[in-house]
Order: structure tokens, then sequence, then C-alpha cells
């Protein structure tokens, strides 16, 4: 197996007086295998990191990641790419904790810039409940080990002086404030861990639908897909919005529900803001990306959607509360909007767990705020692909539901991640 | 946009408010706990026909049932909440476009 040429900057120097011509493709096309021992269905960044991390960290590199449509071309390449880990609960705030400190020191592991830049992520309190329920969570997180505070208004002034913080109808009464959260570049995160994986010569298969899970005596054998039928040993579900179809094929079913998420950016302008903001009374949040253009998040529909668009009443809903919070972007033309459909579960937590049927897990039902987790996800999901257990998916399993031991983050959390 | 059964007005979306899977039957006392478990948090989910509750909030506020495609967002209409199963003619405009649905 040949390894890839390894990036640095003189590598780029190289090239540069090659005019560039020469560069390799940064992840291999393999055809499939007949067999696997691990294959992990779905190629956004829960399931690369998935692959990623049970190489690296157990060694099995025997994994093929398949993917239906283009590498990171589903939630990966359609959230706000916001990072941050200031969660209420225990088990959340571990989990959010470890992939927010592996997104720290990811370019160097992956050998891929994934651009994370820690600049800092507020979240508004605008009413006296927010207050009260975000000065819990900085308590929450000062005994969790994660790096958070709540801020007065005025404070929030300075690290964003383009808000408006005596608005009429929200004024800003503070926020909760995490220096070390940030954001990073999206498809950059799908493409180091591809590039990382096929480096490992793990194939990372496109443009390949799975059709149907095969099992026998209630154990996983294969999947058939559309370039063929492929064998293995374990499964891992990581798709997303599509979990509850994947579910139906192996005969299980879920308690989730896939509604759109919408997103949009507005035409580049010049740095205004170097905070992600974060305002969940008026669900409506904002960064500025390196481009310069303003990413803000908004709503999700309330009904079941597969469409990957939503409803324009949220997006006005969104600018509308915006606006009110940040006058001077009142102008501005909206460049694009798109949705992505994201899997939510009773509690708003996401799902990480064996399932019914023996050798299959699934990872699912990370709702609207999936991206900041990718690395803790797919540490953990690794760990309980190989080992049966893991510490941090522990409390993540589907018989919370019928135990009743819910993550409730949604009351701490709002429903904007 | 949807008509409400119950008013006859047709409004947007905007008027409505979604809730969620319909003719979900509650289990009784007795019942086991998977039962339980399916009754409060397993959902179709399906990717195609759905039939879900809707409430006409800022119109005559009942709640009644629609099918629609969560694919296509097409909407094969809208009936009583009064019922446990959908009315034969609105199935019978499903299959006809689409032959493997069946209600269950």
């Amino acid at each position: 197996m040949r390894r890839m040429t390894r990036y640095s900057v003189f590598a780029v120097v190289r090239k540069a007086f090659r005019h560039h011509v020469g560069w390799e493709r940064a992840w291999n096309a393999p055809e499939p295998k007949k067999k696997y021992e691990v294959i992990i269905i779905g190629a956004g960044g829960h399931g690369l990191a998935t692959a990623y991390y049970l190489g690296k960290n157990f060694g099995i590199r025997n994994v093929a990641v398949l993917e239906k449509g283009w590498l990171g071309g589903g939630n990966t390449g359609r959230n706000t790419t916001i990072i941050r880990s200031n969660y209420l609960q225990d088990a959340s705030a571990a989990i959010y904790e470890r992939a927010r400190s592996l997104y720290e020191e990811l370019s160097q592991d992956l050998n891929y810039n994934v651009m994370f830049s820690p600049r800092g992520v507020m979240m508004l309190a605008q009413t006296q409940h927010e207050i009260r329920g975000y000065k819990r969570t900085a308590h929450a997180n000062a005994l969790q080990g994660v790096e958070t505070e709540f801020i007065d208004p005025l404070r929030v002034k300075e690290l964003c002086p383009i808000i408006h913080i005596s608005g009429p109808r929200y004024p800003i009464l503070g926020a909760l404030w995490q220096p070390r959260g940030g954001t990073a570049r999206h498809d950059a995160v799908a493409w180091g861990y591809a590039r990382a994986c096929s480096d490992m010569g793990m194939d990372v298969i496109q443009q390949c639908a799975v059709t149907g899970i095969r099992q026998e005596s209630g154990k996983v054998v294969g999947v058939d897909t559309s370039r063929g039928s492929i064998d293995c040993s374990k499964l891992g579900i990581v798709v997303a919005g599509h979990s509850g179809v994947l579910a139906e094929m192996a005969g299980f079913r879920l308690p989730v529900e896939s509604v759109a998420l919408q997103a949009l950016v507005s035409e580049p302008i010049k740095p205004c803001m170097d905070v992600v903001v974060m305002a969940n009374t008026v669900h409506g949040y904002m960064s500025q990306s390196d481009k310069g253009e303003l990413v803000i998040g908004g709503g999700a529909d309330g009904y079941i959607n597969y469409t990957q668009r939503g409803s324009f009443q949220h997006i006005e809903e969104t600018v509308r509360a915006l606006i009110e919070t940040f006058p001077i972007i009142s102008r501005l033309r909206m460049l694009r909007q798109w949705g992505g459909i994201v899997d939510m579960t009773g509690d708003r937590s996401p799902i990480l767990s064996r399932t019914p049927i023996e050798d299959i897990f699934i990872n699912c039902g990370w709702g609207t705020g999936g991206f900041k987790a990718i690395p803790g996800s797919g540490w953990g999901f690794a760990e309980l692909i190989a080992k049966g257990v893991s510490p941090l998916c522990d409390a993540f399993s589907l018989n919370r539901f019928r135990e009743g031991r819910f993550i409730d983050e949604s009351v701490a959390a709002g429903v904007a991640h | 946009m949807l008509t409400c059964p119950c008013c006859g007005v047709q409004a947007e979306e905007t008027e409505f408010v979604p809730g969620g899977e319909a003719h979900i039957k509650r289990v009784g006392s007795g019942s086991s706990e998977q039962d339980f478990e399916a009754y409060l948090f397993h959902r179709k989910n399906p990717k195609g026909i759905h039939v879900e509750r809707w409430r006409h909030a800022f119109g005559c506020g009942k709640w009644f049932h629609v099918i629609r495609c969560t694919v296509t967002l097409e909407v094969y209409g809208a009936y009583s909440a009064q019922t446990f199963r959908p009315p034969a003619d609105i199935c019978q405009t499903i299959t006809d476009k689409h032959p493997d649905w069946s209600w269950s």
C-alpha cells in the first residue's frame, strides 16, 4: 500500500515550482471488495471519523465506508460549522468536550488543514429564564471541566460590537461564553478524515447506495448495495436523516423523526464579527466565515420532511430576529440558502448504541448539532464497534428510551444548536 | 397549502401547526415496557407517504388529519380527527399513484 504524500509548506513550495502539476488524488476511489471486517454506512463526518479512529485507536483497517452520494454531501456540508461543548448534562459535555478538544489538534493529526478557529461562542440570554438556565450550565460546566462563563451585557458588547444590546423586544441580558468554542471548515473535516482513512488502506466508496441489510440468525452478515453485495462482520449505520430508512431495512424501529433544518449565507462583507453568536430565544445564530459571508442558522420544521429544503417562514423568522439583534445587517442581501435532513430523537440527544440485531451498531439522532461532535462521536463509536462497550457512548444507548434515562438537554441548550 | 376539513378554510402552512404521526393507539395499563416505549417514542418516520396530525392553530383551532408525502411535500387529502383510519377515497387516490402503498 503506497502511502500518500504528506502535505506541508515544503510540498506546496515544491509543487509551486512545478506549476502545481502532479498533486495526487486526496483519497482513492476503489472498487468494493467481497468482504470487510467492518462496514460503515455513510461517509459524512461521523462515519469517516468512526472509520479513522477504528484504524488509529484499535488497528482495525479492513474497513469500508459506503456513501450513497458524494463524500460529506449530507449534513456535513450543510451545517453552520459551529463547535462548542457547553452542555448541561455530564454525558453530553463529556462527548462534546472530547470532540472540541480533538478538533484543536485535528489538522496536525490528519495532516489536513480543517481550519479550526477557536474564536469563541456566545449564547445570548434574552429572557430571565435563560439567565438562570445559562448560569446553571456555567456552574455545571465548571464541574465538568469545560471552560465557560456567564458574562454581562457590556462584555457581550465588547466582544461583539455590532450587537444591539438594548433591543426593544428581547434585550441582551447576558450570555454564556465559551472562549475555546469556534468554527471549522466543514468540508475539510470530511475530506481530511477521508484522506487519512484512505491512507490507512481503508476503502471509501462513493455512489454506492445500500439497498438491503442481510442477516443470518439475528446477526448481520453483509449488505446489498447498488454496486453489488458486500459481506461484513460488523456494520455501523451513520446516516443521520436517513437512519429510519436504514433501520427499517435492518428490521427495527428508532425513536427518531427526520425534519429539515435550514441555514443561509449573506453576500461577503468586510470582517465585522469575530465570535459566534447564538440567540436561542429568537432561533437564530450567526458567525462570519473567512470569506466574509455571514453564516446564519435558522429553525427546523415541525413536520417530517426529506426534501433537503425547508419552509420559507422559518427563514423569515430567523432573519427578522437577527435584524433586531444586529441592526447593521438589515441591508444585506442573502446569497444562498439550503436545508439538511436532521434526525431528531425524543430527548434531542444522540443515539450511539448497539441495536436489536447483533453486530449492527447505530450512530444517529445528532439532530441539529452533529458537526461539533464529529471527532468525539467517531472516537466513541469506534470504541463501541471495536470493543462492544464505550464509556463515552454508554449513556446514549437505545435502551434509555425504554428505561426513562433521558439526557434532557433540550431544556438547557434550546432547540438551536 | 392545506385545507382544514373542520372549517373548510384553505390556508398556508403558517396558519397550521404540525402534530406528528397520526393514529397512534395509546397503550393501557398493564402493557409491557416495549409497548410503552413504542407508543411514546417509536415513529414510522417514512421517506414517502405519511399520515399525520395537524391543528388549525390560527383558525378554528381544531385538530385534523393530513396525508402527505415527505419527499415531494404533496398533500393527498385532509380528513376529520374523529376516526381511527384514513377514508377509503383518499387511500384510493394514493394507491392509484403509488401502487405499493397501503395504510397500516
